[in-house]
């Protein structure tokens, strides 16, 4: 059993994502405390300057701010690995509840985005290759363009601006509502921002398909299979893109990665309570703790999609397997 | 039967008209009138949303110092004394009070049908807990320097408390009337208080979703007339636009902005926004400790090459007033009492002369960016400006946690600010500038001259000789340049038509949520 893990690699990759893991770890707990202020400040604004010395000083020890920084830091990582994540004063619950609300949150809206690009980017990548340089083509490339370019944050205001103001329909202005709960309320409050992010992931996963198709339509098997007389559409598919996968797959496998990440922006103007916006409140408020796991979390979550790509190669091309 | 069908009918075409009546256009009313649209009277019961852009960031009273914290608390807790919408002083939890001859003792009658919560009393051993609890370093509380002047508490009865004061303090009953005062049960403990809110106020805290939203109830044990809604939600919208939407689409029914732009894209026919002058005011904060800023000719050049009014129209949409030192109604300054009251680039180059720097010099300006929507254009006018008469004034716009550490830490010539204000003006500026003031190094200026005054303004009990003794205050800021104060801007409160009875507060509390109520 051993034996075969370390032959195909698991044991090594396992490794190298811990130590990856622990350079993410020191990298956000040093880059947080160079942000200037901290939690005092980050509370109390302007007023902080009117504290005692006293005062402070029991603010101080209130938030952990008085040990060292070693000390921090491995009383932080001992906690992560008893599964503490450490607590959040400004929403009096513990990083692990949050982060237990927030991800599946996140998870969510991950897949329901990948879907609509994957649905979206493929078709119109097979159809821009099908005939390169033709108009359909140029129709594709400028969805693209327009899908890489449209700010999401424009995207989004106007899409929730126009259809508040113009039909009354804003079902994120209703409190959220977990998929569990409410399945209906919850899907339409994750349409607009899974369209959104959608819409901009399309558009690499369309320029990957077109390219990738391009170049295996011009390998030998398909001429063959041509000449064997396959018919169009099953070669397209069967043939070409089953062969195209790969790339596909990779591009795929790493906007996942990225929307796990949480997309901030489209979380904000949408209220989607994810994990984007986690971390975006606990850097306002310096909450040290928070953002260190939620990151750690999201860069671990990175790493898992990673590695299920990795798997997926080999389900998708038997040759990556015997390699 | 069917005639008692026929008459509900033709009432509700009616009630229906009716309505469409009053909301034909979107009015905007000017300050503090709260709507009064439609004639029909608000009625008990009824949800209302409020959308925020934030999660309160504590619901601990006395470390409260973020703005939707402050007044989400503020309709939870109560404290002795309150403000009415003009701000003037009324009884809270405290029924009246006496000053004793000399200044020295404040006797309070404390009202005696008020529970908290969850169900216990309230008496005289809550307030002496909570008052020897804020003045306790170790409790860090955000308005201990309040009771600066309070040398004892004592309860000589569960009704009477009685504080013994080192000198007469006028200011102090305004000055009670926050939520970072408020009055907690004796039993509580901080740590119970942060995650369930026990007061005496209006609404009682019902639920908490950690970055979605907030719950408040109404109190049917209220000492007051009993608010009429059933549940007030404060939900966190995070995005202004978004909020917009959500009044739009009828999701929210409240909401109050800061930015002229997000308020000017709420128009539907059936919100309301009303604009309320505020009392925080925009400031070019000047360090009179630091180079050439230490010759009040320096300061004043930069006091007479400034036009306010450009400014306001070119940083702020001209939404806004001029102002003087001290905004609140009672103790106003007058803008046109100050040296230059419009720009005069002549004299600022004579004052440059006199402050023997005819070529100008250099100000080094910090400005916070994000915390409030003008600061950058405020900054850039004002370079503009100076630059005519030779000031050169240099900024890096700063990111909120680095702009409050060069801000505490005085580091800086000058700095763009835009301060909270207060009703009190002792409670506004002493502790800025009298020289023992907490804040007094960020001030940069304090004078003998203004430690008497503001004195002077604590032993005073008469409303006209206090009004007479702060105007000398400001007149002494403004004719040394302490500082260069700007303008007063707006706040934007959005409401639908149906909610009625709402008074928007120049100093932002939303204490009226306890009179509010959605009509038919």
């Amino acid at each position: 059993m051993l034996d075969t893990l370390v032959h195909n690699g698991v044991v090594r990759r396992v490794a190298q994502s811990v130590f990856t893991l622990f350079g993410v770890a020191v990298v956000v707990f040093v880059v947080l405390r160079a942000i200037p202020g901290d939690q005092i400040t980050a509370n109390l604004g302007t007023e902080a300057a009117a504290l005692t010395p006293d005062q402070r000083a029991a603010l101080e020890s209130y938030y952990g701010l008085d040990q060292p920084l070693l000390t921090q830091f491995f009383g932080w990582l001992g906690n992560i690995l008893t599964g503490n994540l450490g607590f959040s004063a400004r929403a009096q619950t513990s990083v692990a509840d949050l982060t237990l609300q927030a991800l599946p949150v996140t998870f969510e809206l991950a897949v329901l985005s990948i879907l609509l690009a994957l649905v979206i980017g493929i078709p119109l990548g097979m159809l821009s290759a099908s005939r390169p340089n033709s108009a359909r083509d140029a129709t594709g490339q400028v969805v693209g363009l327009a899908g890489l370019s449209v700010p999401a944050f424009l995207l989004a205001t106007t899409l929730t601006s126009v259809l508040a103001s113009r039909f009354g329909f804003n079902p994120n202005g209703e409190p959220f509502a977990r998929f569990f709960d409410d399945p209906l309320l919850n899907l339409q409050q994750m349409l607009l921002p899974s369209l959104v992010l959608g819409f901009g992931v399309a558009a690499p996963i369309l320029r990957t398909t077109r390219t990738a198709v391009l170049e295996v339509a011009s390998d030998d098997f398909v001429r063959t299979a041509r000449a064997k007389g396959v018919p169009a559409r099953r070669l397209q598919i069967r043939h070409v893109l089953r062969n195209a996968l790969v790339p596909i797959a990779t591009m795929t496998g790493l906007q996942f990665g990225y929307l796990l990440g949480g997309a901030v922006v489209v979380e904000q103007i949408f209220s989607i309570p994810g994990i984007g916006r986690q971390v975006l409140l606990g850097i306002q408020q310096n909450e040290y703790a928070l953002v260190q796991s939620t990151v750690l979390v999201i860069a671990l979550a990175f790493v898992l999609v990673n590695l299920l790509t990795d798997l997926l190669y080999r389900i998708i091309d038997p040759r990556v397997r015997a390699a | 039967m069917s005639n008692g069908l026929r008459m509900t009918a033709i009432g509700a075409v009616v009630a229906m008209s009716l309505a469409l009546a009053a909301c034909s256009d979107a009015p905007r009313d000017e300050a503090g009138s709260g709507g009064d649209a439609g004639a029909s009277e608000a009625q008990p019961g009824g949800d209302l949303v409020i959308g925020v852009t934030s999660d309160p960031d504590t619901l601990f009273p006395w470390r409260a110092t973020q703005f939707q914290a402050v007044h989400l608390l503020g309709n939870v807790y109560g404290t002795l004394t309150e403000l009415d919408e003009n701000l003037e002083v009324v009884p809270g939890l405290a029924e009246s009070w006496e000053v004793s001859p000399d200044g020295l003792t404040v006797t309070f009658q404390l009202r005696e049908d008020v529970t908290f919560a969850d169900g216990s009393a309230f008496d005289s051993e809550d307030v002496v807990f909570s008052l020897e609890s804020i003045r306790d370093e170790a409790t860090a509380a955000v308005a201990a320097s309040t009771l600066a002047r309070v040398t004892a508490v004592a309860a000589p009865d569960p009704s009477t408390v009685e504080l013994t004061l080192s000198t007469p303090d006028s200011g102090l009953f305004a000055n009670l009337a926050t939520v970072n005062l408020a009055i907690l049960s004796s039993d509580d403990t901080e740590e119970a208080l942060n995650t369930q809110p026990n007061g005496t106020g209006p609404f009682t805290f019902e639920a908490r979703v950690p970055n979605q939203s907030v719950t408040l109830a109404r109190n049917d044990a209220y000492w007051g007339e009993p608010a009429l809604l059933d549940t007030v939600e404060f939900r966190v919208i995070p995005d202004e636009s978004s909020i917009v939407s959500a009044m739009q689409s009828g999701n929210v029914q409240m909401a109050v902005f800061d930015d002229p732009l997000v308020a000017d894209t709420a128009t539907s026919p059936d919100l309301t926004v009303t604009e309320t002058p505020q009392l925080s005011y925009h400031v070019l904060q000047l360090n009179a400790r630091r180079g050439p800023l230490a010759d009040v000719n320096a300061r004043l050049a930069i006091q007479c090459a400034i036009d306010r009014q450009q400014v306001l129209d070119t940083a702020a949409l001209g939404e806004g007033e001029v102002t003087g030192p001290i905004t609140s109604p009672a103790y106003k300054s007058d803008p046109d009492a100050r040296p230059c009251p419009t720009r005069d680039l002549d004299r600022a180059r004579e004052y440059l002369a006199e402050a023997g720097l005819p070529d100008g010099f250099a100000l080094d300006t910090i400005v916070s960016q994000g915390e409030y929507a003008t600061s950058v254009n405020e900054a850039q006018n004002l370079q503009a400006q100076l630059a005519e008469v030779g000031i050169e004034l240099t900024f890096t716009p700063l990111e909120s946690g680095a702009y409050v550490d060069r801000w505490i830490a005085a580091d800086f010539d000058a700095a763009v600010a835009l301060n909270g204000g207060r009703p009190e003006p002792d409670g506004m500026y002493g502790r800025y500038f009298t020289s023992d003031g907490n804040l007094n190094q960020v001030a940069g200026y304090s004078s003998p001259e203004l430690d008497e005054l503001f004195a002077q303004g604590l032993q005073a009990t008469d409303e006209d000789e206090r009004k007479e003794i702060y105007d000398q205050v400001a007149r002494h800021l403004e004719d040394n340049a302490a500082w260069v104060w700007l303008f007063t801007s707006y706040t934007y409160t959005v409401t639908t038509n149906t909610l009625q009875g709402f008074v928007p507060m120049a100093n932002g509390s939303l204490q009226y949520l306890r009179t509010a109520g959605f009509t038919g």
